[in-house]
């Protein structure tokens, strides 16, 4: 029988027993949907996972320091091995090379500095953190109401909710508002207004390598000064962009303001005794690299540049063994619901058999073969599956959006920011709909078979 | 295709043994009996007589525990169960005492059946189904359900979806049982008008010896399965 023929003979039977061969389908639906449904479950914690770990810049950032930390000040770079490469200064010039590494995506250094915000006339403490530009788009400042600064110079302020808080009863009511940060800032000291304990200082350390890694610093002196700025955003959760993060920050400006202010922070002291006052240097840097799995190389050559450099990249190799495990164990249990409507498929085409004995009969004696009574349970069998196949998807679809909407609505209660915990990607759909055929058509073979191989007389006896 | 000695189909020393637990059956036994081309055979006999197995066994519904089925030159036990098929679908029609027609399906589509299971193009099946059901004068009634027709219309379709592949042999068993003595005489009437207009092969089951002996040309006579008599009718 030719392929149109047989599904529109077996559409027809389809319909003939409409109300069973309908709740068959719904069976398969259900199975389909619940393992779409688990699946869906399993592929959004893990997108949410992977997002919210991206976002927070742990895997896919490096960071950076001088291998000459506080402990080994005062030893002689003549000890380091000709396989370790000569430390180096983490300064702008290091800075900009590392930039030139391939998969890098930005360098940044990264500010934080104590300050006293003075907003309706009453002082604050609060830490402020320099945001890098790449923190619009990685959405590390998802969900932030208002918006994001308008420019990398932009003198605007981005509040944390809690600190938002402290200053006001309505948080939302700050945005637009000005205030006022007081900070220390950091001014060097000149060669020629050092003391001259300094300049003896310097002799005695290094004479005559004043530019190098190992001469004393000039120092700096502290001043105190003050920044207007205008409250564009409040944020629900801490970004934490980059592997050292912003840390405790309350108080988020763009990087290129933070680092005009000059201001002095914790590292200041140690930096004051080894750094050169005409080339300033950073305590660290956060290099981002393009993907998770380019760190490993942008680590490596960060090494070989002759500075420290640290990543949490194991940690993402296990937890990407973690979501498969756990995938597969959702689907496990999602497919059980496809098993059991496996079961219904069977039955009820055995039910068939039963019930179109006669009619089987009639037609082979018309002619028709073995195998045309065979593909056309076969056929059946296919349509039930792809009917619900298709039912199944658009069911679990549905449930993905209840539960998302039951989980955001508790995440609301709670004060947290929303989150897509489903997500039905177009390999899942494609994936369950075949899966649901091929389930079918397995479930169809032992009664199609049976069907085929009845004997057309005695089934042409059958009442 | 080729006759064999002019017979249409026949069946050389056929038997047709059933195992009913411990008991055998032989439905049919050592049978040598034939069809000439354009002829019109009756099979008589009581009911178990065989003559319904025998029937089966010339139509390639069933397979004979032994002896030979040849129809049309060809040994119906060397064919496959696709041969044997494509031999029901295209070289045989076959009309029965309860009509058999699909319940679920209008006359058009039962019609319509054997053309779709011999692969045959649409447009040509609208036109052939159209002629069958002219030729038994349903054709006004395309879109009707088997239910919705009487007793002798029912048999006719029967015979237009038998008639539809344009077969060589015409295989009836009991074609009127189920029938009034008037539909019945009809239904005979245009199975004779039927062998007569398209020189077909007829082979008729019935237990209505008088029913024979008014439209059969040769009757064949069984009993116990064996056959008892086969004659020319007079």
């Amino acid at each position: 029988m030719k392929a149109r023929d047989l599904g529109e003979l077996a559409v027809r039977n389809l319909r003939e027993a409409i109300l069973r061969n309908s709740l068959t389908t719904l069976g398969v639906a259900v199975g389909v949907a619940s393992l779409v449904a688990m699946l869906s479950l399993g592929v959004g914690l893990q997108e949410l996972a992977s997002r919210r770990l991206a976002n927070s810049g742990l895997f896919d950032t490096v960071l950076v320091t001088s291998r000459r930390n506080i402990r080994d000040f005062g030893r002689s770079p003549a000890k380091s091995s000709a396989l370790v490469p000569p430390l180096r200064a983490l300064d702008d010039d290091a800075r900009h090379e590392m930039e030139r590494l391939p998969n890098v995506v930005e360098v940044y250094p990264q500010i934080r500095f104590p300050t006293e915000v003075r907003y309706a006339g009453n002082p604050f403490q609060t830490v402020v953190a320099g945001i890098p530009p790449s923190s619009r788009g990685n959405g590390s400042f998802e969900g932030v109401q208002g918006a994001f600064f308008s420019g990398p110079s932009a003198d605007e302020a981005i509040l944390q909710i809690e600190f938002a808080r402290d200053l006001s009863d309505q948080p939302s009511t700050l945005i637009g508002k000005e205030l006022v940060v007081r900070y220390m800032e950091r001014q060097a000291l000149s060669a020629s207004s050092g003391t001259a304990d300094s300049a003896d200082a310097r002799r005695t350390a290094q004479p005559g390598a004043t530019n190098s890694i190992d001469a004393l610093g000039d120092g700096f002196s502290i001043v105190p000064r003050e920044k207007i700025l205008r409250i564009v955003g409040i944020i629900d959760t801490e970004p934490a962009t980059g592997f050292g993060g912003f840390g405790s920050g309350r108080l988020f400006i763009p990087l290129e303001v933070a680092s005009a202010l000059r201001a002095a922070q914790v590292n200041d002291l140690r930096e004051a005794v080894r750094v050169s006052a005409d080339k300033p240097s950073y305590s660290s840097l956060t290099v981002r690299a393009a993907k998770p799995a380019q760190v490993e190389a942008i680590e490596s050559a960060i090494k070989n540049m002759g500075f420290a450099a640290f990543s949490l990249l194991d940690a993402t190799r296990g937890l990407r063994l973690f979501f498969t495990i756990f995938d597969l164990l959702l689907g496990i249990f999602g497919g059980l619901a496809l098993a059991v409507a496996t079961l219904g498929i069977i039955n009820t085409l055995v039910m068939a058999i039963l019930e179109r004995r006669r009619e089987i009969g009639i037609l082979k004696a018309l002619g028709a073969a073995d195998r045309d009574v065979k593909q056309l349970f076969f056929v059946e069998a296919g349509v039930m599956g792809s009917f619900g196949g298709l039912l199944g998807v658009g069911m679990g679809w549905l449930i993905g959006r209840a539960v998302t909407w039951g989980t955001n609505l508790y995440l609301q209660r709670r004060d947290l920011p929303p989150a897509h915990v489903f997500s039905v990607p177009w390999w899942l759909v494609l994936g369950a709909i075949a899966f649901a055929i091929i389930v079918s058509l397995a479930a169809g073979l032992y009664p199609a078979t049976r069907a085929a191989r009845l004997d057309p007389v005695e089934a042409l006896r059958y009442e | 295709m080729a006759t064999e000695n002019g017979f249409a189909v026949r069946a050389e020393g056929v038997s047709r043994h059933y195992q009913m637990g411990s008991t055998l059956i032989r439905a049919v036994e050592n049978v040598t009996l034939g069809a000439r081309a354009g002829e019109f055979l009756a099979l008589l006999g009581s009911s178990g007589s065989g003559k319904s197995t025998l029937l089966n066994l010339m139509a390639g519904l069933d397979r004979p525990t032994s002896g030979t089925i040849i129809a049309q030159g060809c040994n119906l036990s060397d064919m496959n169960s696709i041969e044997l098929a494509r031999y029901r679908s295209r070289t045989v029609g076959m009309v029965f005492q309860s009509f058999n027609l699909l319940p679920r399906m209008t006359l058009e589509e039962n019609v319509e059946l054997p053309l779709r299971l011999a692969e045959v193009d649409r447009p040509e099946r609208a036109k052939r189904v159209h002629e069958a059901l002219e030729h038994v004068g349903l054709e006004k009634r395309l879109a009707h359900r088997p239910s919705e027709l009487s007793g002798g219309e029912q048999q006719r379709a029967a015979l237009a979806r038998a008639l539809v592949n344009r077969p060589i042999i015409l295989f009836a068993d009991e074609p009127t049982g189920n029938l009034d003595t008037a539909t019945g005489e009809s239904i005979m009437q245009l199975l004779r008008e039927i062998q007569k207009t398209l020189a077909m092969t007829i082979v008729m089951v019935t237990h209505e010896r008088p029913l024979a002996e008014r439209f059969a040309r040769r009757i064949a006579t069984l009993a116990d399965g064996r056959l008892v008599s086969d004659g020319a009718n007079s």
